[in-house]
Formats: structure tokens, C-alpha cells, sequence
């Protein structure tokens, strides 16, 4: 059934655009994600920095849609559930064989992203390491894919041009020069 | 409040069904292997597009009737410096926030620490953003 298959990149792609129209209609909030994680820091950790010191409760409805995001990745992954092996680029598929990576069983490999691949080098710097780069980035940055790539664009702004540029630029990098290292560590 | 969290929910539906949430495809688009996220992305921004022209063009108001206004962003060096960075990350994690966050609630339950190292990536960039140039 549909559900349950993945959905083509001119569905889901509308589909994500629509939430642009959806948050101004709903409430004239700007889509973004990586906001959130500068509320959090508001939030709990502020420690008297002046980036942190604002009143981040205005901004609760983007946590509670934060929080969505999470229940939405919980509904799908447990009842609209695709049971076929993820299809992935034969050349892919290839170089990660050169690094002991075998499992399409999941969209998030297990042999990478696991609690135990957290206790060696490699796990730690893809889960720890890229988590820091995503929230240090995102908040230089100014936004993520959806406030600079998708918002931002949407909106004609062209400093969000500008960052999606250097987005794709340092994915680039990382996954052509930089990831083989990590990998086969 | 409740609006926000069903807008969050389809959301998060949608990032897995389409399979963002997924670290191959993203290996994929930054090896020119898969047109996946590229039509994705490319058709979210031009139906963000015309719906934001709508919107202006006809003067659609919120729910409760309030103009819609979309703030300006500002140049500054921080989208390079910063792009570059999250760009890094986003090859490597395999997942940008909104997926982070998908993922974590979708059972990858290991995904919570990279999604703590998020905040404190963010909290660093707080504590140093005057050092920093923009």
C-alpha cells in the first residue's frame, strides 16, 4: 500500500513546501528547525550569555513542533513501516562494502549508528563529532535546510542562497574527501 | 499550541516517508548517485515560492487575521563560515535537525546524543559568537 512504500520526491517534496504556507496561515511563524536548539539552550542552559538571554517562551511553539517532528518520526517508523531492504546506488553499495558496512535493513545503518559504535572512534565522531558541527553550524549559519534552503529560498533571500551554497559545498567535502578517513577508522 | 504539534507530526510523517531521514540518500546526493533529495528539495522550494507569491499577491491573512510578515535575513559571513560547518556535519550525521529529531523519535534512540551534541554545538557558538567573525 502506499502508506507504507516510500513516498517519490514530487510527493514528499510539495508536500514539505507546504508547510512554508502552512505556519504563516497558522500563525505568521517562519518555517525552521535548528531555532529549536537555540531555545533549549535558552531554556536550560542560558548562563547569563547574551545570545541566550531572550524570551524564548515566545518561541514555544517552535519546541512544540519540534516535538511533533519527533512523534511524527515515531508514527511512521512503527505503523507506516516499509519491510523491504532500503535500494541503494550500486556504487554506494560498493564503497561501503570497503568499510564492513552490509545492513539495508534500516534507513539509519545499525553498523554506524548504534549505542555500542558510540564506544569506538568512528561512531563518536559521526554521532557526537557531526552533532556538534550541525548545532555550531546551523546557529553560524543562521538557519538550516528548512529555514535557509527552504524558507529562505522560498522567500527569495539571498543570504539563504548564499548558505545553501556553502550546505552543499561542505557535504561535498565531508562525504567525498573527508568521510573515507573516518570510515575506515 | 496543539496546531503547532499536528503541523510538527505530518511533518516528521513526511521527512520519513520520503526517506530524508535516511544517512544513505544523503550519501547519495553528495555523491551524484540519487535525483531523490534534489527534486525533493528543488519542488519544496518552488511550492514554498509560489505559495509565499500567493500570499502576497492576495493579501492571505493568518487564521486570526493578522497580516503575514516575513522577516528579512541579514547578510553576514556567518552563512559561509557556518554553512560550511553545518554542511560538514550534515555528510556526516546523515541527517540535517528536522531529521535528527525524526530519527530519534522513529527508535534510533542513539540519536538523542547526537542530538545533544546539537545543543551543545549550539550553546558553543553562543558562547563564542562575539569571537567569531560575521
Amino acid at each position: 500500500m502506499w502508506l507504507r512504500q516510500p513516498w517519490p520526491w514530487y510527493v514528499a517534496g510539495p508536500l514539505i513546501g507546504l508547510t512554508v504556507p502552512l505556519l504563516l496561515v497558522l500563525g505568521n511563524k517562519t518555517f525552521g528547525i535548528s531555532a529549536s536548539l537555540r531555545h533549549v539552550c535558552a531554556a536550560c542552559i542560558p548562563a547569563n550569555i547574551p545570545f541566550f538571554t531572550y524570551e524564548w517562551k515566545k518561541e514555544k511553539w517552535n519546541l512544540v513542533f519540534a516535538l511533533g517532528i519527533l512523534l511524527g518520526g515515531f508514527l511512521a517508523m512503527t505503523f507506516m513501516r516499509d519491510s523491504t531492504a532500503v535500494t541503494v546506488h550500486p556504487r554506494l553499495v560498493n564503497e561501503l562494502a570497503g568499510y564492513g558496512i552490509h545492513d539495508y535493513s534500516s534507513l539509519i545503518p545499525g553498523e554506524l549508528f548504534s549505542w555500542q559504535q558510540l564506544l569506538t572512534v568512528r561512531g563518536l565522531i559521526m554521532m557526537a563529532g557531526g552533532g556538534f558541527l550541525v548545532g555550531f553550524g546551523t546557529r553560524y549559519a543562521g538557519g538550516c535546510t528548512s529555514g535557509h534552503s527552504i524558507m529562505g529560498l522560498a522567500s527569495l533571500q539571498w543570504p539563504s542562497l548564499a548558505a545553501t551554497c556553502c550546505f552543499m559545498a561542505g557535504g561535498f567535502i565531508m562525504a567525498n574527501l573527508i568521510l573515507p578517513f573516518i570510515l575506515s577508522l | 499550541m496543539l496546531k503547532y504539534l499536528l503541523a510538527g507530526i505530518a511533518f516528521g510523517i513526511i521527512l520519513v516517508k520520503a526517506e530524508l531521514i535516511s544517512w544513505f540518500r544523503i550519501q547519495e546526493m553528495f555523491r551524484l548517485q540519487s535525483f531523490h533529495l534534489y527534486g525533493i528539495i528543488g519542488s519544496a522550494v518552488v511550492t514554498g515560492m509560489i505559495a509565499v507569491m500567493l500570499i502576497k499577491k492576495f493579501g492571505i491573512k493568518t487564521i486570526r487575521g493578522e497580516v503575514i510578515h516575513i522577516p528579512d535575513k541579514k547578510f553576514h559571513k556567518g552563512n559561509i563560515y557556518g554553512g560550511l560547518i553545518f554542511g560538514l556535519g550534515w555528510a556526516l550525521t546523515g541527517a540535517c535537525p528536522g531529521p535528527l529529531l525524526a530519527q530519534a523519535g522513529g527508535g534510533a534512540t542513539v540519536i538523542v546524543i547526537t542530538l545533544l551534541s546539537a545543543v551543545a554545538g549550539t550553546w558553543v557558538y553562543g558562547k563564542l559568537r562575539e569571537r567569531l567573525p560575521h
